[in-house]
């Protein structure tokens, strides 16, 4: 520790001149974004940060949140927390907040009017006990479907609008010997699918009867059940390959021309524009068929509680850069997702981003990522009922509500 | 007489750091596991005590039976054509055949390879749309069919042609060494009493192979207790959740799923299968012989 302040008194001196008096304040910042596209983005966030005076130094577990998240607690635990550190919106920071291990951020949340600028749902996810512990990032849109635009208009279909639409689409690309659905037939992704089903053909309340409320009677109404059925007949409109296929493979099969739909989060658009694909020219983004709703997830930064002051102070500056507008749109064009606040310029973002803002504009369609409703505990228990089902073409609708219903009981 | 006390000292004082890592971070920790099962921890341990809350729902999880099962299968299964395969392969390679070095070579390979290249390279391998399936269409049998690994009745077996495409080159090398080490005055023996070969292998070889066999055997089944990464770049536990595996189990509700209470709680239940099913064999076969000779 000492050593690291005398280098950075040492920078400090080698660029000095008289004006440099206060030297700048260092913050170390534990993030898992490794990908070409993550660390481009991320990089934007450590100029922006070094510009008004910080200094970032960077950590960066490569692999994803499940591998580097056990690594930093074990150092928040272990009283060596790093000075800033990357979570998913949502329940996941619960237990470090309740523990008294964060540094609440309220000042900065007031002074740069935090609560107005977000949707309420993300203002919701950052507060424990009336106090803001974190501060958000981007706001990743989960339930996109992607489409090949040249596959479909070569094949006279129209942008699907509502579920018997969809199929009818299907059973033409079908026909035409094109893989009608791109699935990747891991749990995490079925869930997705899933979802959006659930959004599209459910509606919106029975998503946060089933999520939010966990409401057992929400789950054996006629709605869910259909909900399932339109599932389960997605089976025959994919391939037999897709078992364990991972995202960005299925991504590529639309990119291709080889399968019609994805349904997918929108870092596929990375995917999309590493191929040289355009937003609403090569490929088209749709949120639904049916009730159009935006599920809102993304990644916070903690901060944990710090002995030394500078410390302390780089890291209301670090939070007061992540939300700054200016760093917030540098930041969500390299990312792919959009920004959370939203009262942004978004004249730099692509079609498809344009209409997830569009659609973001009205708070009744800024839906919570279930990772945001329920703990990780059952949002990924659930996630295997989901993969079984889907893999048990025999299983009934009505089995897998049961199932549903007994995972949601246990895990509660 | 004093020369053996001070040796016995020497040695003592030689495994006592190995004896303090043996309490510590072996016992220490287990204690510590089965601790912390019977609790409420979530992602941090706490020691609030629920009972057996844990182990109630741990049994009552559809996915833990599934893990449970498949490891017997796995284990089974494996265990069994390994050491079919393995041993004629060592017998072939006895035979004094030209290349012995090489040959060697090649079926001890895979099991120098990772068990997440074996996993991905089976996982292309065996996926029909890309694979072997394809392949085999491609040269006019169009209706040949090989799709276990996306069928949930089928997909563990797939896990066992790779742990099996793995493994057996090393039990190979065992039985290799063990042949090796049985003198030839018993071939010629046999030979002039006229014996078929394949009774002087069931009858006298292989029982005398039969430390050999036990090493391999407890190799191998380390192997299928702690099967994880194999699973993960198979299948990743699928279709679904039909080639889950307990060690799988654990670390997804370890970390991803932040349920500390419930993972502690699997593992405690893996080490009592562990401790009841395999110490008690181990005993035996490394124990009695030693009492019979005395």
């Amino acid at each position: 520790m000492t050593k690291a302040l005398f280098g950075a008194a040492a920078m400090v001196a080698l660029m000095a001149g008289p004006a440099l008096a206060q030297e700048p304040l260092k913050l170390e910042v534990f993030h898992w974004w490794t990908s070409g596209g993550e660390a481009a983005a991320v990089q934007e966030f450590a100029k922006e940060f070094d510009a008004a005076g910080g200094q970032w130094v960077d950590t960066a577990i490569g692999g994803s949140g499940s591998t580097a998240r056990p690594i930093g607690i074990n150092r928040i635990i272990g009283g060596d927390p790093p000075g800033a550190m990357q979570f998913n919106t949502g329940t996941q920071i619960d237990e470090l907040a309740a523990q008294g291990l964060l540094r609440n951020l309220d000042d900065v949340a007031a002074k740069e009017g935090w609560k107005e600028a977000l949707p309420p749902a993300f203002y919701e996810a950052i507060v424990r006990d009336g106090h803001v512990m974190a501060a958000p990032v981007n706001n990743h849109g989960q339930n996109w479907l992607w489409y090949n635009k040249a596959l479909l208009e070569k094949n006279g279909i129209a942008e699907p609008t509502t579920w018997d639409e969809f199929f009818a689409a299907a059973d033409k690309l079908k026909a035409a010997g094109v893989i009608p659905v791109a699935v990747g037939g891991q749990p995490w992704q079925l869930n997705l699918m899933f979802n959006s089903i659930l959004l599209g053909e459910g509606g919106k309340d029975l998503y946060m009867k089933v999520y939010k409320d966990l409401d057992p009677a929400a789950v054996t109404s006629p709605e869910f059940k259909k909900v399932a059925e339109t599932f389960g007949k997605l089976r025959d409109y994919s391939d037999p390959g897709n078992a364990n296929r991972d995202w960005n493979v299925a991504t590529g099969m639309v990119i291709s021309g080889k399968a019609g739909f994805q349904f997918m989060g929108d870092w596929a658009k990375g995917e999309f524009v590493l191929a040289n694909q355009v937003a609403g020219k090569d490929f088209g983004c749709i949120l639904g068929p049916g009730e159009k709703n935006f599920v809102m997830g993304g990644d916070v930064f903690i901060f944990p509680k710090l002995k030394d002051e500078q410390g302390t102070k780089a890291q209301d500056l670090l939070a007061t850069v992540f939300m700054s507008k200016d760093a917030q749109v540098k930041f969500n064009a390299k990312k792919g997702s959009v920004p959370v606040r939203l009262d942004v310029d978004n004249s730099q973002l692509d079609a498809c981003a344009k209409i997830g803002v569009e659609v973001l504009q009205d708070p009744a369609k800024q839906i919570p990522a279930t990772d945001i409703l329920a703990s990780q505990d059952v949002v990924q228990s659930l996630q295997d009922v989901v993969g079984e089902y889907w893999a048990t073409p025999t299983m009934t609708a009505d089995e897998f509500v049961g199932k549903w219903n007994d995972t949601v009981a246990q895990a509660k | 007489m004093k020369t053996r006390r001070r040796m016995n000292v020497a040695t003592y004082v030689a495994l006592f750091p190995a004896f303090i890592v043996v309490v510590f971070a072996y016992l220490g920790t287990m204690l510590w596991t089965v601790q912390i099962s019977f609790t409420e921890s979530k992602l941090l341990p706490t020691f609030a005590f629920s009972g057996l809350r844990q182990y109630e729902r741990l049994f009552a999880t559809s996915r833990w039976s599934i893990s449970l099962e498949n490891m017997v299968i796995f284990g089974i299964g494996l265990i069994a054509v390994c050491l079919v395969l393995g041993f004629l392969l060592a017998a072939a390679l006895d035979q004094k055949i030209r290349f012995e070095n090489t040959f060697r070579t090649i079926f001890l390979y895979p099991y120098a390879m990772s068990f997440i290249v074996t996993g991905l390279a089976w996982q292309w391998i065996l996926n029909p749309t890309l694979g072997l399936q394809q392949y085999v269409r491609n040269l006019g049998w169009t209706d040949f069919q090989f799709d276990w690994i996306i069928r949930n009745d089928r997909a563990i077996y797939v896990v066992i042609i790779a742990g099996v495409w793995q493994a057996s080159g090393l039990v190979m090398a065992l039985m290799l060494s063990g042949l090796r080490g049985i003198d030839q005055e018993l071939w010629k023996a046999a030979k002039i009493d006229g014996i078929p070969t394949w009774r002087v292998y069931f009858n006298i070889i292989i029982p005398m192979l039969r430390p050999t066999i036990i090493t391999s055997v407890v190799l191998l089944s380390l192997a299928v207790v702690r099967v994880y990464d194999l699973v993960l770049a198979l299948t990743g536990g699928g279709p679904g959740i039909s080639t889950d595996v307990p060690a799988k189990f654990i670390l997804d509700y370890l970390f991803g799923r932040a349920n500390i209470g419930l993972a502690t709680a699997a593992s405690s239940i893996l080490l009592v299968i562990v401790l009841v099913i395999i110490t008690p064999w181990l005993y035996y076969e490394y124990f009695r012989p030693k009492r019979e000779r005395r």
